[in-house]
C-alpha cells in the first residue's frame, strides 16, 4: 500500500536531487533513485509507486532543473500536496503530469502512514478518513488526465488553458 | 482614455497579449527570448524531438544556447552532452551561441544585448530574473516548458502581482547591492515572493551590475520576475518602448521601504538563503574558501570591489580565493585595468568564466566540514558539495574582507 512521507517548509531543489546528481552529470536512467538521495536517503531507497508527499510552504524552491520533479514523477509519487509550491516546480510537475494539490494537510497525517490517493474526487483516505482535496480547474484536470501539458500539447496542438478559455 | 494605472510586469504581459491584463490572469504570449543553457538543454532536446517531434525550432533567432553549468567540461558525460548541444545548436541554425569560457548565460544575454527593456525572456535558469536589470521580464523555467516555447513560439502565463521595493538613500562604504538583496530575503522569506513581481524603485542612479544583482536575487525570494525601471544613466543607452514605465497608481500586492543609509553587512548562514544576519552578529566564524563570482556577483564592479579591499595586502594562510569572472569580456577588462594581477598579487586564483562550483559540480566544491563564504545566490545543504560543508552568503566586499582576515567579518571594519 501507498504511503504518506511528510516533510516540512520550503523542500528546496538542491534537497530534492542535488546539482551533482543531475541526468547531465550521471545518466538519465538512474534519476528515479535520486530523489533525496542525502537530505532523506530512506526516501531514496523506499519510496514506491503511488505515495504521497505531504509536505509545508513552498515546496520545491531554488533552481529551475526540471529533473527534480522528473526524479520524484519516475519514482511513482502519485501527488504533492502542500500549500504552497514554488513557481517553476509547479510548472515543471503541471509539464511532466506529477499531480500537486494546494492544501494543508500537516497535522492530519502522520509520516509513513498507509495512504490510498484519488485525484478523481479528489481526496486521501488516510486511517479510515477521508480527507478531501480542493477541485481543481478544468484546465489543470486536463493536463493531468493527459500526462501533463507537453503530452497534451503534442495530441492537441495547443494548450489546456486554451481549450477551456 | 482613463487606463487603469499598471505595474511594470503588467506592462509587459497586456503589451505582448495584446490587450489590458491584470494580476491573477493567465495570459498567453509570444516569448522574445529564450535562453538555454548546458545543464538543461539535452533535456530541452529529448522534449523537442521526443514528445514534441518538432524537427525545427520556432524561431532561431529568438534563442541563445549557452555552455555555463560545466565550463569545461569536467567528465566524459559532460563533454558528450556539450557535443550534442553543439551539434543540435548548428542544425537548427541558432545564431546565438556561447562556448566554454564566454561567461554565465545571464551575464552574457544582457551584455551580448541579446535581450531588451520591454521583452518577455525564458530561461532554463531561475535566474533569469536578473533580465529586469534592463527593464525585461524574465523568468526561469524547465526544460520541458523551454521545449515548448521552442516548439510553438510562445508559453502561458499567470500575471502576476508585484510588490514595491522603495529604496531610499545610498549603500554606506563596505555595503553594496547583494546586501540590499540579502536583507529583502531575511524579510520576506523564501517564499515572500512567491509568484509575484519585485519592481526596485528609488535605484535611477544604480549601474547595470547592481541591478543585475538585485534582480537575479528575487528568484530566492520565489518571485517570477524582479525588475528595476528602466530610468537612469545604467541604461541610457537602451531602446525603450514608450509604453513601458513607472505608473504612478498601480496596485501593488505589497509594499516595503529600505534605506540604504542604514542598511549594514549582511550574511546569509547556512542552510537557507533567509536566515539572515547582520555580518557583525555571524559570530565567530573561521573560511576555508572564499568565492568570488556568478551571475549574482561575477561583475567588474564586483572584482574591482574586492580588488579595493585586497590591494597590497595578502589573503590569511589557510584561506583559498577563487575569482570567477561572470564573463570573457569582465575577464578581459579586469586583466587591462589591473584589477586581476591586485587579486592574484593578493593571493587569488583564477577561473574560466562561467558558474564555477555555485552548483557544487566542479572547479572548487567544498568537501565535509569545510566553510565557504560565497558571493553567489544559494546556501542550500550540499549546494556547492558535501552536504557536511557550510556555505555563507555575502557581498564581494565581505568576501574580500573575510579573505583577509580568515574568517567572516564585514568590510566596514577593516
Amino acid at each position: 500500500m501507498a504511503t504518506v512521507w511528510v516533510f516540512g517548509d520550503d523542500v528546496d531543489t538542491d534537497q530534492i536531487v542535488p546539482g551533482r546528481y543531475a541526468p547531465y552529470m550521471k545518466s538519465e536512467s538512474e534519476l528515479g533513485k535520486f530523489p533525496f538521495i542525502e537530505a532523506r536517503p530512506e526516501f531514496a531507497r523506499e519510496v514506491q509507486p503511488g505515495d504521497v508527499i505531504v509536505a509545508g510552504r513552498n515546496f520545491g524552491c531554488g533552481s529551475s532543473r526540471e529533473y527534480a520533479p522528473r526524479a520524484l514523477f519516475i519514482a511513482g509519487v502519485g501527488a504533492i500536496v502542500a500549500p504552497s509550491f514554488a513557481r517553476i516546480f509547479f510548472r515543471n510537475a503541471l509539464n511532466l503530469g506529477l499531480p500537486l494539490v494546494q492544501a494543508d494537510l500537516r497535522g492530519r497525517v502522520v509520516d509513513r502512514q498507509p495512504v490510498d490517493l484519488d485525484l478523481a474526487r479528489p481526496g486521501l483516505r488516510v486511517n479510515g478518513e477521508w480527507l478531501a482535496l480542493p477541485a481543481q480547474p478544468e484546465w489543470l484536470r486536463l493536463a493531468w488526465a493527459e500526462g501533463g501539458i507537453i503530452q497534451y500539447y503534442a495530441r492537441h496542438g495547443r494548450l489546456p488553458v486554451e481549450a477551456t478559455s | 482614455m482613463a487606463e487603469r494605472a499598471m505595474t511594470l510586469a503588467e506592462q509587459i504581459l497586456s503589451h505582448a497579449a495584446g490587450h489590458p491584463v491584470q494580476a491573477g490572469d493567465l495570459v498567453i504570449v509570444e516569448i522574445d527570448r529564450c535562453m538555454s543553457h548546458d545543464s538543461l538543454t539535452p533535456e530541452v532536446i529529448d522534449a523537442l524531438q521526443g514528445t514534441l517531434n518538432t524537427e525545427r525550432v520556432y524561431d532561431p533567432s529568438r534563442v541563445a544556447v549557452m555552455i555555463d553549468h560545466v565550463a569545461p567540461a569536467a567528465s566524459v558525460a559532460t563533454a558528450d552532452a556539450q557535443v550534442r548541444v553543439r551539434r543540435w545548436v548548428r542544425e537548427q541554425g541558432i545564431p546565438h551561441f556561447y562556448d566554454v569560457g564566454a561567461g554565465v548565460c545571464h551575464q552574457v544575454m544582457i551584455e551580448e544585448r541579446l535581450v531588451a527593456p520591454g521583452q518577455i525572456a525564458f530561461g532554463t535558469d531561475s535566474h533569469a530574473t536578473a533580465y529586469g536589470a534592463v527593464g525585461a521580464f524574465g523568468t526561469g523555467v524547465g526544460s520541458r516548458d523551454m521545449a515548448l516555447t521552442l516548439a510553438s513560439g510562445r508559453n502561458w502565463l499567470r500575471v502576476p502581482e508585484t510588490v514595491r521595493v522603495q529604496v531610499n538613500g545610498r549603500f554606506r562604504p563596505g555595503v553594496s547591492p547583494k546586501d540590499l538583496s540579502l536583507y529583502l530575503c531575511g524579510l520576506l522569506g523564501l517564499d515572500g515572493a512567491d509568484y509575484q513581481a519585485v519592481e526596485f524603485h528609488g535605484l535611477d542612479w544604480l549601474d547595470l551590475d547592481g541591478r543585475e544583482t538585485i534582480c537575479s536575487m528575487t528568484t530566492e525570494l520565489g518571485a517570477k520576475a524582479g525588475m528595476v525601471p528602466p530610468t537612469g544613466p545604467a541604461v541610457a543607452d537602451l531602446d525603450v518602448p514608450e509604453w513601458l514605465g513607472v505608473q504612478p497608481g498601480a496596485t501593488y500586492a505589497r509594499e516595503i521601504v529600505v534605506d540604504l543609509d542604514s542598511l549594514e553587512p549582511q550574511v546569509s548562514v547556512p542552510y537557507s538563503v533567509d536566515n539572515v544576519v547582520p555580518v557583525t552578529d555571524v559570530g565567530e566564524v573561521p573560511v576555508d574558501l572564499v568565492f568570488v563570482g556568478t551571475c549574482t556577483n561575477g561583475r567588474l564592479g564586483d572584482l574591482r570591489a574586492a580588488a579595493e579591499i585586497l590591494r597590497g595586502k595578502h589573503i590569511a594562510p589557510h584561506v583559498r580565493l577563487l575569482v570567477i569572472p561572470a564573463s570573457h569580456r569582465i575577464l578581459t577588462a579586469a586583466t587591462a585595468d589591473g584589477t586581476l594581477s591586485t587579486l592574484l598579487d593578493a593571493g587569488a586564483t583564477v577561473g574560466t568564466p562561467g558558474c564555477g562550483p555555485c552548483i557544487g559540480r566542479h572547479m572548487g566544491v567544498i568537501g565535509a566540514g569545510e566553510v565557504c563564504l560565497s558571493t553567489a545566490n544559494r546556501n542550500f545543504r550540499g549546494r556547492m558539495g558535501s552536504p557536511d560543508g557550510r556555505v555563507y552568503l555575502a557581498s564581494p566586499e565581505t568576501a574580500a574582507a573575510s579573505a583577509l582576515a580568515g574568517r567572516i567579518v564585514p568590510a566596514t571594519t577593516r
